[in-house]
């Protein structure tokens, strides 16, 4: 994208599509969503290995996750996974969609929109097993 | 009469423009994958979490016989090996545009993007190999802790 080369520097950016608005925040969630869930991406694919070393180291790791503490993390990590599933779909749109950049800002409400439904459905039966008794 | 050895305008000095050419399309074939993985990781991912963590007692159902269950069916396996595959290439190119974007240093983003191909190879191969060659009854384990058809027969 071609800036203009010597535009005066500005004090306050203003006119821009995406700064400091909703479209740079939902950028910035992206980004931290997906660093998140790439490093529990390396941990996950470790603690799985554990399998073919013996049942019963696999079950001593995994029973880690079964704690409380865990469990809380658990639903963040799904909170960050759903949320960067539904913005990527977004970004998509924008992206390949016609009148994507122009509605860019509605379909962030509707995907945060979506996100409270997936989270609604997910969180009472997640944490009701976490919390829950056998 | 003499001869010009290089017939050119002197022109002034200007920094490399190393960091505006790409070679290739390779950004190009990065972009769209970004976006075609994505559609399929959604889909693998929430089947993931659907299964393993919303239906029958969620997280508390997990163990070796759980996985063993799961991994004896080839359906599984490649569902698995697609999301490994599609996950760690999506998240590393994501990690590499990001460092890309922070680190300026040549060395500092030379040494984090050694690291993260580093991570990638060894998740990668460590994760195919662990898929390919499970073994869900192992012999010289306790039988309460294996997949109920290791005892059927």
């Amino acid at each position: 994208m071609p800036a203009a080369p010597s535009a005066p520097p500005r004090k306050a950016p203003v006119g821009t599509l995406y700064r400091g608005r909703e479209g740079m925040w939902s950028w910035v969630a992206h980004r931290v969503t997906g660093v998140a869930i790439f490093f529990f991406l390396l941990v996950h694919v470790l603690d799985t290995s554990l399998v073919r070393l013996s049942p019963q180291d696999y079950n001593d790791v995994i029973g880690t996750y079964k704690n409380p503490i865990m469990g809380l993390g658990e639903a963040g990590l799904v909170a960050a996974i759903v949320f960067h599933a539904f913005n990527g779909i977004r970004i998509i749109l924008v992206d390949f969609w016609a009148k994507g950049p122009k509605y860019q800002r509605v379909m962030l409400w509707i995907v945060l929109g979506l996100f409270v439904v997936t989270m609604a459905g997910f969180l009472p039966r997640h944490l009701m097993h976490v919390f829950g008794g056998e | 009469m003499t001869t010009i050895a290089d017939p050119k305008a002197p022109r002034p000095p200007r920094a490399r423009p190393s960091r505006l050419t790409t070679r290739g399309n390779t950004e190009l074939y990065g972009w769209v994958f970004m976006r075609a993985s994505g559609v399929l990781l959604l889909v693998l991912i929430f089947g993931h979490l659907f299964v393993n963590l919303v239906t029958g007692e969620g997280v508390k159902e997990i163990d070796f016989a759980f996985v063993a269950g799961k991994w004896s069916s080839p359906f599984w396996q490649v569902w698995d090996l697609l999301m490994l595959w599609l996950a760690m290439i999506h998240g590393t190119n994501g990690v590499r545009t990001i460092v890309n974007d922070y680190a300026e240093r040549d060395g500092v983003r030379l040494v984090l993007k050694g690291l993260l191909y580093l991570a990638f190879v060894i998740t990668v191969v460590l994760g195919t190999l662990v898929i390919f060659t499970f073994d869900p009854c192992p012999t010289d384990s306790p039988a309460n802790l294996l997949p109920a058809f290791c005892t059927a027969s």
